[in-house]
């Protein structure tokens, strides 16, 4: 089953829909990472609001995307964790360190907006500083 | 109402990735048909699915039998899993967190033994292994 990607401005957004096999996951890890060239995306969101389980090769993937997306130059927020399924990814142990996540699309969109801001900013405030220095 | 479910066994054979979604999914549901909760039924799954991996990763196929009993006042909810593969030759090892032959995350047996409440590993190197394991609910008088 294959899993829609959207273009929404400077983010992908993929929203999968029902449960997934290994190689569908596999499936929407390249697909994901092709569209962030193509589209010079700057923001990936992958709502999971639908899996129902979400077992080690899952979590395995979801941190693969987010890390090739990041040397791709996209930020990644998994939303939409449901709370039964946080509770049997804790026990089995598996963590999503190092990925960002938020509780449903609209944080997410939020969180992605912000760390928009604070590149934009960052950059500026360099520039700002090179020019005093210079001054 | 009236009797608790009668014991049926449910068996799904594991060849194929598409094999262990529908064996979770067959667990959950079974799990709801002997009043688990929502959140039980999540945990079962996730553990079915890591024991159906483990055995497309290591022995490529074999089954998962899922089966309701009762206990005293306790329904529980089996899963036997079976393979003819090639065994696990430490299962004390493999129990441990981390630990994988595979190249995977080495969480799947120990992780499954934690979101169970009985976990028992039989594996005979060369011949196969069977992974049972027990959820337990309370029944309620009602």
């Amino acid at each position: 089953m294959e899993v829609p990607i959207l273009k929404q401005g400077l983010y992908l957004i993929a929203s999968i829909q029902s449960a997934l096999t290994d190689a569908d996951l596999s499936a929407l890890r390249e697909a994901l990472i092709e569209r962030v060239g193509k589209y010079r995306a700057r923001g990936v969101i992958v709502d999971v609001t639908a899996l129902d389980v979400m077992d080690s090769f899952a979590v395995r993937t979801l941190r693969d995307i987010a890390h090739m997306a990041r040397l791709r130059g996209a930020e990644t927020v998994i939303v939409g964790i449901q709370p039964e399924v946080a509770f049997a990814m804790v026990q089995l142990g598996l963590t999503l360190k190092g990925v960002s996540t938020a509780l449903d699309l609209e944080e997410g969109l939020a969180f992605l907006d912000r760390q928009g801001r604070e590149r934009l900013d960052r950059v500026q405030g360099r520039g700002t500083r090179g020019g005093t220095t210079r001054g | 109402m009236g009797a608790p479910p009668v014991a049926e066994e449910l068996l799904v054979a594991i060849t194929s990735d598409v094999d262990v979604v529908s064996a979770r999914q067959k667990g959950r549901e079974l799990a709801a048909e002997a009043g688990f909760s929502s959140g039980d039924q999540t945990v079962i799954a996730a553990a079915i699915s890591e024991i159906a991996r483990n055995i497309l990763m290591y022995a490529k196929r074999g089954e998962i039998a899922l089966r309701i009993v009762m206990n005293g006042d306790l329904d529980g909810l089996i899963v036997v899993a079976r393979d003819q593969g090639p065994g696990i030759p430490d299962v004390t090892r493999a129990l441990q967190d981390g630990y994988s032959t595979s190249g995977g995350l080495g969480l799947g047996l120990p992780g499954a033994r934690r979101l169970m409440d009985d976990f028992d590993v039989v594996s005979i190197p060369g011949k196969g292994t069977t992974v049972t394991m027990k959820k337990w609910r309370r029944r309620h008088a009602s």
